[in-house]
């Protein structure tokens, strides 16, 4: 089964054979193209990108969150200690007096992290403080409240052109017109949220750099795969009805897939095989009453008897015609049967009441040659069936039993039995049975075992008999009753 | 009897004919759907016996438009298709009868002339006679001259439908489709072992028989010995 394709060139490369190089160049040129559309045309690109899309989509998602969720926590922290902070400087100006609290802030502005801190007259002149120069929005700066500022270091803002940095600071209006400015500068945090935006940018584009080398191998060794199913279907339709696809047992989509259709190609193989079988058995079983009926009518042509020999030869001629055309009327029935086609629905049916009518229907017959039908028959069993067709299979039986076994009791049993959840029918003589050589071709088309052929019929009522046990899922089992031949036929039980 | 025959096959619509006029009845042809339902429409005919595959305006189509246009004539419909649901559909479109090709001809006519028969008279007699023979439909019983016979529920419907015929000759096929039901074809001679129980019944204690065997054909119930 582990069959490959690699003895095959694919179509193209063949075609590109046997041409100038030019061509061959532009041939490869095309194909080149091709190839690049053709890995973006796969299944493999489309959920590629989808994914993709997805992942970069949520991630995005998910970041802008997190970094929002944190800048506003860190505001908080911040808003926190700047409130306490103005809050305990604001207690010791009452506490002790200003110059006290120049001296705290003195202290505290000198420190390397130093919050900002600034202290104006009531003019507005700055006392004491870290601030040289400070920007601000006056509609926001109101007192008691945390505005954003820019401001730069006094100490630092002669040395160097520094840019103004920012900060969340609130004022306070201490009496005297003094007023009090305590901030926290916020460019670490601005910082940090930059950071993340930058590695979060970073990420991405490894992401999609290692999606699309991902899809490429994806879609190649996937496209590969493809190309030698393609390869194996074309020969098959070609007309290797014995290839089969490759298969690799790895178990996966495509390995099961080619399984699949190898298990297909098999069912597709025997039917065909059948098929030319029975093609030539009614060739040959048609041609034998066809030139029968030939030689009569050929025989009148020739001899001119009497009118009443050649009504003899013709009534015989006519009945070789109705034995005809009830053959093919048999094979059609057991090809539309077996093919399962021909807007044949399963109705629920009554089997109970259709064997009933059926024994009902052949008791005069079978007690006009000398026989008896014994029936026992479970009440209220319905499955899914066809009526006309359950009625032919039946009829078929009997008729054979009715023919072939005749017996010194002269019993033919009829039985309609429920088994779990299957309805069992048998029919059973007590005659001469069949050999279990002979048996198993029973249901061949054209097979009868009357060899002289002495009695009427076409050798086709069990194969049909097993085209309609086939048709309706159920199943005919064939045995040596010892004494007789018996017909076992389980179908299954509608609820 | 007038019978319009509408088939494109000439060979075929010809044998129709000749047999028809063999058997004393009058026929006219159509070769293709159109034709027969403007035929159909202008006259007044007895049956049709209407071809299902036919060029211009195919067989069902055409007794479907003769049925929406109120015309009751009883139509029997030919066809190569033989299965169970070519036949629903040919009976559910208006179709009285359906008859399988190749056919005997003795079927066809039995059966055109079944048909012709049910336009005449009225299905809905609650008696049937046949000489002295009587078959009430309503209280489920037979007499033959005066002295009741018997009858299983089964034989009851044969005879019922043989009545209804009288006079007519019924094919076995005919027998097993209307008193059965059943559309197939049994090997075993099983009708004639019911016809004869039911001769037994209706007509071994008594002189005259009334059931017939009409060779190669069927059956027929009459009351004059011919």
């Amino acid at each position: 089964m582990a069959e490959t394709v690699a003895d095959a060139p694919p179509e193209g490369e063949r075609r590109a054979e046997g041409r100038t190089p030019t061509e061959r160049g532009e041939a490869d040129r095309h194909r080149g193209i091709a190839r690049r559309l053709r890995l973006v045309r796969t299944t493999a690109f489309k959920l590629t990108l989808v994914y993709l899309t997805v992942f970069v989509v949520l991630s995005l998602g998910l970041i802008a969150y997190i970094s929002s969720t944190t800048a506003d926590l860190i505001d908080r922290q911040l808003e926190a200690s700047i409130d306490g902070e103005s809050a305990e400087l604001i207690s010791e100006f009452q506490s002790r007096n200003l110059f006290r609290l120049m001296a705290t802030i003195e202290r505290r502005a000198m420190r390397p992290d130093a919050s900002v801190y600034l202290i104006t007259d009531f003019s507005g002149n700055p006392i004491v403080g870290n601030v040289g120069e400070l920007i601000y929005d006056p509609a926001e700066a109101v007192a008691g409240e945390i505005f954003p500022v820019r401001y730069t270091r006094l100490s630092r803002a002669a040395e160097a052109d520094e840019p103004a940095h920012r900060a969340l600071a609130k004022l306070s209006v201490l009496g005297g017109g003094y007023r009090l400015l305590v901030g926290r500068d916020v460019e670490d945090r601005i910082e940090f949220s930059a950071i993340i935006r930058r590695s979060i940018r970073g990420a991405i584009v490894v992401v999609v750099a290692l999606a699309l080398v991902s899809w490429i191998f994806l879609s190649r060794s996937v496209l590969r795969k493809v190309d030698a199913i393609a390869a194996s279907s074309r020969r098959i339709v070609a007309g290797d009805l014995a290839r089969r696809l490759p298969t690799d047992h790895s178990g996966d989509e495509f390995d099961r897939l080619a399984q699949s259709v190898n298990a297909m190609l098999d069912e597709i193989e025997r039917l065909h095989a059948g098929l030319q079988e029975v093609s030539q058995n009614i060739a040959h079983d048609l041609k034998t009453p066809l030139t029968r009926l030939r030689n009569r009518l050929d025989e009148i042509l020739r001899t001119r008897p009497s009118p009443e020999e050649s009504e003899a030869v013709l009534a015989r001629a006519l009945e070789e015609c109705d034995q005809l055309i009830r053959t093919f009327e048999a094979l059609l029935t057991i090809a539309r049967v077996e093919s399962h086609s021909a807007g044949v629905t399963l109705e629920r049916t009554d089997l109970s009441a259709l064997v009933g009518d059926m024994a009902e229907f052949y008791e005069p017959a079978a007690e006009d040659v000398g026989m008896r039908l014994e029936t026992r028959i479970d009440p209220d069993i319905a499955i899914a069936g066809e009526p006309t067709l359950l009625r032919n299979m039946i009829a078929n039986l009997l008729d054979n039993a009715l023919k072939y076994g005749l017996s010194e009791s002269g019993q033919v049993d009829l039985h309609l039995v429920r088994e779990g959840s299957e309805a069992v029918i048998s029919v059973r003589d007590y005659g001469e049975g069949v050999g279990e050589g002979d048996r198993a071709r029973l249901t061949d088309r054209f097979v009868r075992m009357d060899a002289a052929r002495s009695k009427p019929g076409a050798g086709l009522g069990l194969s049909l008999v097993k085209a309609i046990v086939g048709h309706h899922g159920g199943t005919l089992e064939l045995k040596d009753a010892e004494p007789g031949f018996a017909a076992r036929i389980t179908l299954p039980v509608l609820a | 009897m007038k019978v319009l025959i509408v088939e494109d096959d000439s060979d075929a619509a010809a044998y129709l004919a000749r047999g028809l006029t063999e058997a004393g009845h009058a026929s006219d042809s159509a070769g293709d759907g159109a034709l027969g339902l403007e035929m159909a429409l202008d006259n007044d005919y007895d049956v049709l016996i209407v071809d299902r595959m036919l060029p211009e305006l195919d067989g069902l189509s055409m007794i479907e438009s003769l049925r929406k246009k109120d015309r009751q004539v009883p139509i029997l419909v030919l066809s190569a298709l033989s299965q169970v649901d070519d036949r629903v559909k040919g009976l559910r479109a208006g179709g009285d009868d359906y008859l399988t090709k190749p056919y005997a001809f003795t079927e066809l006519l039995a059966r055109v002339e079944a048909l012709a028969r049910r336009k005449q008279t009225a299905e809905f007699e609650a008696v049937y006679r046949v000489g002295d023979l009587e078959l009430d439909r309503l209280s489920h019983t037979v007499n033959r001259a005066g002295k009741p016979v018997v009858l299983q529920p089964r034989e009851f419907r044969l005879l019922e439908y043989l009545m209804r015929h009288a006079g007519q000759v019924v094919t076995r096929t005919m027998l097993l489709e209307n008193v059965w039901d059943y559309h197939f074809d049994p090997q075993t001679n099983v009708i004639d072992v019911h016809i004869s129980r039911l001769r037994g019944k209706i007509d071994k204690a008594f002189e005259r028989p009334l059931l017939h065997t009409v060779r190669g054909a069927g059956y027929v119930i009459r009351a004059d010995a011919e």
